[in-house]
């Protein structure tokens, strides 16, 4: 097991993305935020009240989204959906997706077939807490990116919210 | 997490646990079907062939609705039209069709038993949409999910079903589930239309007189009179049925409590339910119809990963 976040990286990694995630969008009102269930809604939480503090209290909009029926492995192993609450129109607007780890990249494209039942976003972005960089199996990259780290396949990457860390098994 | 069980053939091989997976996984095609493009393509790699060999409205459109909107291609067979009628077996049907390679198969059957027999002898996923008098597994779930949303949840309701208890498989099939889930069970009808022995053999509470039964209830769900499942007369008339059995609207209003109704359907107005009680605002029936096309979409997801052995 090694520490790649403590409790205080992780806590200035998730100020940081916040503040590049302002630097390009000053203006939150045609911006959206998407956290991928089950474990990108914390990190979108997090990322919520750090921007929430620099824009002066202006709330961010923020949703979750299931993506278990968009899986390219339904019949070959059977996952419990969770809730999925987008509370806004997405049409138009540019949708930031929040993942905790990127990986091989199947969640995201999940989600981007998920995304065009809600509506056509003009642009889609990703924001990622981890990227292990050379496990992809599609083509997809992260905009905004906490820490990039080497793996292989055989390990595994865990945020602990409740040790407050990132770890690698 | 995925069920005990290959087939849907009935509540009865269900665990409590199988029914809470069912219920939470509908919760969430419940969502879907809010949304803009009320589809998902979970299923689109399977076939699933819709077999009616009884007459159906709601169950037959809301299985096809919801194999649509999970991305399924469907096929529907009715008996009538079919070679049935020059005298092709069950069985021979069925491996017809299933060489066409489809995948899972929705039956409906007039004979209880008949998805067991077939579920022995094929290698599909079968879900049972009704079988002679036996079990109706998808409308008791659909029941309960819409109990559920109205009252929160099974635990500890009162749930009474009226009427025909004695030819319907939706009775069963909620019995089964409800007793599960920790809901209390009473049946209430005339004693030629409740079967002997049943409060014994199913755990459920036996009432005659009509006004009773919904006062001691949360929720009354009231089922068809059978007719056509009826060799023997059972009660003088329909209208005198309707006079002592008959939910009416003045019934409700003298009871001092305010309780759900529910009816699976096809209502026969007049009869076991007068039309401004299923017309009226304390009838969950049409959300009972809406709530059958998320369960349906959450029994063909759970079981389709099972369908590839």
């Amino acid at each position: 097991m090694k520490t790649i976040l403590d409790k205080q990286q992780l806590h200035l990694t998730i100020l940081r993305l916040a503040h590049q995630l302002m630097e390009n969008n000053i203006d939150l009102k045609d911006v959206v935020f998407i956290g991928i269930q089950p474990r990108g809604v914390q990190v979108g939480v997090r990322l919520m009240e750090s921007i929430q503090q620099l824009s002066a209290g202006e709330k961010p909009q923020y949703g979750i989204l299931d993506i278990t029926f968009y899986r390219d492995d339904v019949r070959d192993e059977l996952h419990v959906a969770s809730t999925t609450e987008i509370a806004f129109s997405i049409e138009g607007k540019k949708v930031i997706l929040i993942d905790d780890v990127l990986y091989t990249g199947r969640t995201i494209r999940a989600a981007l077939d998920a995304l065009q039942d809600f509506g056509r976003p003009q642009k889609v972005e990703l924001c990622v807490l981890v990227d292990r960089r050379f496990n992809r199996e599609l083509p997809i990259q992260p905009d905004y990116c906490g820490k990039a780290i080497d793996t292989v396949i055989s390990q595994k990457v865990k945020v602990e919210w409740d040790k407050e860390a990132v770890v690698l098994y | 997490m995925q069920l005990s069980t290959k087939h849907l053939l009935g509540i009865k091989d269900l665990s409590r646990e199988d029914i809470s997976l069912i219920l939470s996984t509908a919760t969430q095609f419940k969502e879907v079907l809010q949304r803009p493009v009320k589809k998902v393509p979970s299923l689109r790699d399977v076939t699933v062939v819709n077999l009616f060999y009884e007459n159906s409205t709601r169950t037959r459109i809301s299985f096809e609705l919801a194999e649509k909107r999970l991305g399924a291609d469907t096929i529907n067979f009715s008996a009538s039209g079919s070679s049935v009628a020059k005298g092709e077996t069950l069985l021979d049907t069925v491996n017809n069709i299933l060489s066409m390679k489809v995948d899972m198969v929705v039956m409906r059957h007039s004979a209880s038993g008949a998805p067991h027999f077939l579920a022995k002898h094929i290698p599909a996923a079968i879900i049972n949409a009704g079988d002679g008098i036996n079990e109706h597994p998808t409308q008791a779930l659909l029941d309960a999910f819409s109990i559920t949303e109205k009252l929160g949840s099974l635990e500890g309701k009162k749930i009474v079903l009226i009427g025909d208890i004695m030819h319907s498989r939706v009775a069963l099939s909620n019995i089964y589930l409800l007793t599960k889930m920790g809901a209390e069970v009473m049946v209430a009808g005339p004693p030629t239309l409740i079967p002997k022995y049943i409060a014994e053999a199913l755990n459920v509470k036996v009432e005659y007189d009509i006004r009773r039964a919904l006062q001691w209830c949360d929720v009354a769900n009231v089922l068809r009179i059978q007719l056509e499942r009826q060799n023997q007369v059972l009660f003088s008339s329909l209208r005198e049925y309707n006079l002592a059995y008959g939910v009416s609207k003045g019934l409700l209003d003298s009871l001092k409590k305010e309780i759900v109704i529910m009816h699976p359907g096809p209502i026969n107005r007049g009869v076991e339910i007068d039309s401004d009680v299923a017309d009226g605002n304390q009838s969950i029936i049409l959300n009972q119809v809406e709530n059958g096309v998320a369960v349906r979409m959450a029994a063909l997801y759970l079981l389709a990963g099972k369908s590839n052995a």
